[in-house]
């Protein structure tokens, strides 16, 4: 317990990503939050690069993170244009009154 | 040794509740909120395993740009007054017990591929991208990544230019009856549309524009 492995940075990145999922599940509330969860699953990955390339010593795992981060940073900004423009045309943005496509 | 165990605990724990938080607070604000809190734990965690360069862009990125963004949108389209009840009618909490299954299911998983996991020491042959304990963090990243990386580095850029431009164009709109200069009309404007020269009679005037 005290001597902190690479096990414990991958069990909290196993957390953050299970709780990432159940966010997307069992929401009813707007999609913003959904956006947010799949933010939370991105830092989880994030979370397992950086403990992996820490850990092994190969710097390539960091690398990566960032580009990561790049593409965290444009569907965020994406999906909130999107979700702007919805909400321009249709008024709302609760999930269960989202069904133009009757799914 | 300690110190890094009690500040992994503080930290991660910090992360784990504030994303739960994140989940099922029923203000979207308080969501808002809580995200920026877990991105700061998650990013002291980076600073402190070594990590100084990702936890450091991980603040600006996420917490300056990424969280005010997302409170931006919140705030502009008023959802933080709509009414966010969980449980609205028995329809709609029915897919609840299968969404925490499958949660709790690919947690296992993924513990069971934690717990199992070995890797063999001679599996890293890479030499170059080995971390030098002699130079920082952020040197050695700047030295790999604008020389083996270059071409990634160059597509992430593309990618951050596509999504503004798309962000754009998605929200552009415009808009009728409102008054806006047209510069062409001004430069192209003549003497002869302007002036006019009349013959003034006199005792009666001239009546103009009519």
């Amino acid at each position: 317990m005290i001597e902190i492995g690479l096990g414990h940075y991958l069990t909290l990145g196993a957390i953050i990503f299970s709780i990432g999922i159940i966010g997307i599940f069992l929401n009813r509330k707007n999609i913003i939050v959904i956006l947010m969860s799949i933010e939370l699953i991105l830092l989880a990955v994030n979370i397992n690069l950086v403990s992996f390339s820490i850990y092994l010593g190969d710097l390539t795992g960091q690398v990566f993170t960032l580009f990561i981060l790049t593409v965290a940073a444009a569907e965020a900004a994406i999906g909130l244009a999107i979700i702007v423009v919805y909400f321009r045309n249709s008024g709302t943005i609760r999930v269960e009154e989202i069904d133009k496509l009757k799914g | 040794m300690i110190a890094h165990a009690i500040f992994f605990y503080i930290f991660s724990i910090i992360a784990i509740i504030s994303a739960i938080m994140v989940t099922v607070s029923k203000n979207t604000v308080h969501s808002v909120f809580f995200l920026i809190l877990d991105f700061i734990s998650i990013s002291c965690l980076f600073i402190m395993i070594g990590a100084e360069f990702l936890g450091m862009i991980m603040l600006i990125v996420y917490v300056g740009a990424v969280a005010v963004l997302f409170l931006f949108v919140v705030m502009m389209l008023n959802v933080a007054q709509q009414t966010n009840q969980w449980f609205i009618s028995k329809e709609s909490s029915r897919h609840i017990p299968v969404g925490l299954l499958i949660s709790v299911i690919i947690f296992f998983e993924l513990i069971i591929v934690i717990g199992g996991w070995k890797y063999k020491p001679d599996l890293f042959n890479s030499e170059n991208l080995f971390i030098k304990q002699e130079i920082s963090n952020t040197h050695s990243l700047g030295q790999v990544l604008y020389t083996d990386y270059i071409h990634i580095f160059q597509i992430s850029g593309m990618i951050l230019l596509v999504a503004m431009i798309g962000a754009i164009v998605l929200t552009f709109r415009q808009r009728k009856g409102v008054k806006k200069q047209s510069y062409l009309k001004q430069i192209s404007r003549e003497r002869i549309e302007g002036v006019e020269v009349l013959e003034v009679a006199s005792n009666k005037g001239v009546k103009i524009d009519d």
